[in-house]
C-alpha cells in the first residue's frame, strides 16, 4: 500500500469497496496531511477532523455489515466556504459571517452526505467569491502549492489548493465567472462548472443569482465526473434547477478513455480568446495540445465570438447589480455580526451601515457601490440594460460557433500564477483575467479547466478550457477525459506529480508507507 | 471620462447602507470612475434591435403543490441572530426618534 493521499477518487473508492483500506485510514491520511502542509497553504478554514473521523468510522462499520454503498462512498471531501453545513461554520470568506453555523445544508452538501462521502472541512474563498486569487478572503489568502508566493486563483483557491496539495482527494467549488476554472488552471487541478441549473444552489451563499453555479473541484476528469453524479440533478429548493434527466457523467469519462475517442471530433479554437494579452508560454503549451488532438484524429478549426471583447464589461456590470440586491441581506438582524454606530443613536438604519462598513471588505463594497450606481434610475439603461443585451449577443456568438463544431476550446486563463500582490491595486486588471471564463457564465453553458503542461518561462501550470452547448456536460467529460488520457501518455506521468513537496510532506509519505 | 463624484458615492453608500470613512468615499471616487468608464463599451453594441437577457436557461414560472412540508423550527431561525428576545429577532430601534 502506497500513500493514500496520492490516490485519486475513483482509485480509493475502489480499494474502499474491496476492502483494502477503511475510510478511516483514508480520512486519518487525510487529515494528518492537513496538519503538516496547511500551515503553509492555508487551503482551510474550518477542519471537522473528530467529526470525519466519526462519519468515517460509521461509514465503515455499515460496509462492514454488509450494507450496498454508493461509488464515493467513505471518500473524503473539502468544502468551500460559500456552501451552507449546518454542522460547520459557514463564513464565505467574510467577517460579516464569522462563526455562523446554518441551521441547514445546502443541497449539494445533503447529497455528498447522503452518497456516505466524509467532509473534511470548508476552503478558503474571495470574500464572498468576489475575486481571481483568494486574496480578498477576509481570513487571509490561500497559497500555491506550486509557489507558495503565488496566488491559487480565486474565488476557489482554497478547494484547488486542498486537492492540488493532497489534502483532499475531491472538493465542491461554485463558478459566478470562472471561480472553479481559473483556480483549477492556475494549481494544476480539474474543475468543471456544469450547465446553469444543472446542479442546486439552494445554499450556495448567492453572488450573482443568473450566475452562480456549483460544481466538482478534483485532479481528474473521471473523478470530477463521479462527483457531478453525487451533486447534479433537480432540486425542487432551486427554482432555477433544470429538471431534466442527466446522463452519467461517469459513463461519460469512461468513453473518453476508449481508443479513438477523439477521432472526428470537431473543435472550435476561439479567435478572441487566443490573442494580445495571452502569456507567451500560455500559448506555447495550447498550440501543442491541438497539434495532439489533430493528430489524434480531432477536426480542430477556428471561430470566432466577436462580442466577447464585450463579456467582462457586461459581466462587471450584471454582477454587482444583482451582488448588490442579494448582499442587502446582510442587515445585521437575522445573521452574522452587529456593530454599533461609535457615536450618535442606535437605529437600524444606523447599526446597518455601521456592521457593513465593519463586515464587508474593500472589494465587496467596490462592488456593491458599483452594483447600486449601475441600478441607479437614469443610469439603468445605459449600463444594465446595455449589458443584459451584451449577454443576448454572447449567447448568440456561442450558438453560431456550436452550429459549427461541437466543443469550444481556450487557455483558461490569459497567464499562469502570479504574485500576491501584483493586481490587488488595480481592480480592471484582476477583472480582465477573467476575460477567457466569463462568456460561459453568461451564456450558462458548461466548461471544464483541466491541466495542459507547464509553462516553460515559469514552471507553472497552464490550464485548457473546454466548453460545450447548454446541457451538454456529458460531452465535456468524454472530451475531457480523452484528452488528458493523451496529455499524460506524452508527457509519461500526471502533471501534479511534477509538483514541488511541501513541508514536511516527506516525513509524511513515510508514514503512510507503513499504513 | 465617467463623472463620478464624491457626493455621488457618498449617496451610493447611504442607498446600500454602507457606513464608508472619507477616505474610503475618495478612493471608490477613482477606481468607481475607472471601473465604469472601462465597463461603458457595453453600449457599443447594445443597440435598440437587441433583446435583453435577464436569465441564461430560458424558465416560466415554477410552482409546488401547496402543501406543508418540513421547515426550520423558530429556534433553528434564531440561531444564527445577533440578538433575540424570546421567539423574536431583538432590533435596534426603527425610527431615528425615541
Amino acid at each position: 500500500m502506497t500513500n493514500l493521499i496520492n490516490q485519486t477518487a475513483a482509485a480509493l473508492a475502489g480499494l474502499l469497496a474491496d476492502g483494502s483500506v477503511s475510510s478511516v485510514d483514508v480520512t486519518r491520511a487525510h487529515l494528518d496531511h492537513i496538519d503538516a502542509v496547511d500551515p503553509d497553504v492555508h487551503a482551510f478554514l474550518h477542519v471537522a477532523r473528530d467529526a470525519a473521523l466519526a462519519t468515517a468510522a460509521r461509514v465503515d462499520a455499515r460496509r462492514a455489515a454488509g450494507e450496498k454503498l454508493g461509488p464515493l462512498a467513505g471518500v473524503p471531501i473539502a468544502i468551500k466556504d460559500v456552501l451552507a453545513t449546518h454542522d460547520m461554520p459557514t463564513t464565505s470568506g467574510s467577517k460579516i459571517l464569522e462563526g455562523w453555523i446554518p441551521p441547514y445544508d445546502a443541497t449539494v452538501v445533503k447529497r455528498i452526505r447522503d452518497a456516505d462521502l466524509i467532509p473534511l472541512g470548508k476552503t478558503n474563498m474571495d470574500e464572498f467569491a468576489m475575486g481571481s486569487s483568494t486574496e480578498h478572503s477576509a481570513y487571509g489568502p490561500t497559497h500555491n502549492p506550486w509557489d507558495l508566493d503565488r496566488i491559487p486563483g480565486g474565488s476557489g483557491g482554497g478547494s484547488a489548493a486542498a486537492v492540488a496539495a493532497f489534502e483532499a482527494p475531491l472538493a465542491l467549488g461554485s463558478d459566478t465567472g470562472g471561480s472553479i476554472r481559473q483556480p483549477a488552471a492556475v494549481t494544476g487541478s480539474v474543475g468543471v462548472k456544469p450547465t446553469y441549473g444543472g446542479v442546486s444552489r439552494y445554499g450556495a451563499i448567492a453572488l450573482a443569482s443568473s450566475l452562480d453555479q456549483v460544481g466538482p473541484v478534483t485532479r481528474t476528469v473521471l473523478d470530477a465526473a463521479l462527483l457531478h453524479d453525487v451533486i447534479g440533478g433537480h432540486d425542487p429548493l432551486d427554482s432555477t434547477s433544470l429538471t431534466d434527466a442527466w446522463p452519467s457523467m461517469t459513463a461519460a469519462a469512461q468513453a473518453g478513455l476508449k481508443d479513438g475517442a477523439l477521432k472526428g471530433v470537431r473543435v472550435g479554437v476561439i479567435k478572441e480568446l487566443n490573442g494580445a494579452g495571452f502569456q507567451a508560454g500560455v500559448k506555447q503549451r495550447f498550440e501543442e495540445t491541438l497539434a495532439l488532438l489533430t493528430a489524434a484524429g480531432a477536426i480542430v478549426s477556428e471561430v470566432s465570438a466577436p462580442n466577447f471583447e464585450y463579456a467582462v464589461s457586461a459581466y462587471y456590470l450584471i454582477l454587482p447589480a444583482e451582488a448588490s440586491s442579494n448582499l442587502a441581506r446582510f442587515d445585521s438582524v437575522r445573521f452574522g455580526i452587529r456593530v454599533n454606530p461609535e457615536d450618535g443613536p442606535l437605529t437600524s438604519e444606523r447599526v446597518m451601515a455601521a456592521t457593513r462598513d465593519a463586515g464587508f471588505g474593500d472589494e465587496v463594497k467596490r462592488r456593491i457601490i458599483l452594483g447600486t450606481y449601475a441600478l441607479s434610475a437614469g443610469y439603468y439603461d445605459a449600463y444594465y440594460g446595455s449589458a443584459q443585451k451584451v449577454r443576448t449577443l454572447i449567447q448568440r456568438d456561442f450558438a453560431a460557433a456550436f452550429d459549427k463544431v461541437d466543443l469550444l476550446v481556450s487557455p483558461t486563463a490569459p497567464t499562469t500564477a502570479f504574485k500576491f500582490g501584483e493586481k490587488t491595486e488595480d481592480p480592471m486588471a484582476m477583472y480582465l483575467n477573467d476575460i477567457t471564463t466569463i462568456p460561459a457564465n453568461l451564456a450558462g453553458i458548461p466548461g471544464m479547466s483541466l491541466p495542459m503542461g507547464l509553462a516553460p518561462e515559469d514552471g507553472l501550470p497552464v490550464g485548457l478550457q473546454v466548453m460545450a452547448p447548454a446541457r451538454a456536460d456529458a460531452r465535456l467529460y468524454t472530451f475531457g477525459a480523452a484528452v488528458e488520457q493523451l496529455l499524460e501518455a506524452h508527457w509519461g506521468h500526471t502533471l501534479l506529480s511534477q509538483a514541488p513537496a511541501l513541508a514536511n510532506i516527506e516525513m509524511f509519505a513515510t508514514e503512510g508507507g507503513a499504513v | 471620462m465617467s463623472e463620478i463624484t464624491a457626493e455621488q458615492v457618498a449617496h451610493l453608500a447611504n442607498l446600500a447602507r454602507i457606513d464608508l470613512s472619507s477616505a474610503e468615499i475618495d478612493r471608490l471616487t477613482i477606481e468607481l470612475g475607472q471601473i465604469v468608464d472601462s465597463v461603458a463599451k457595453v453600449a457599443e453594441v447594445a443597440t435598440p434591435d437587441v433583446p435583453a437577457t435577464s436569465h441564461p436557461m430560458p424558465l416560466t414560472n415554477v410552482f409546488r403543490d401547496d402543501v406543508v412540508v418540513p421547515s426550520l423550527t423558530v429556534d433553528q431561525a434564531l440561531s444564527g441572530a445577533p440578538d433575540r428576545a424570546g421567539d423574536k429577532f431583538r432590533v435596534p430601534a426603527i425610527l431615528d426618534e425615541e
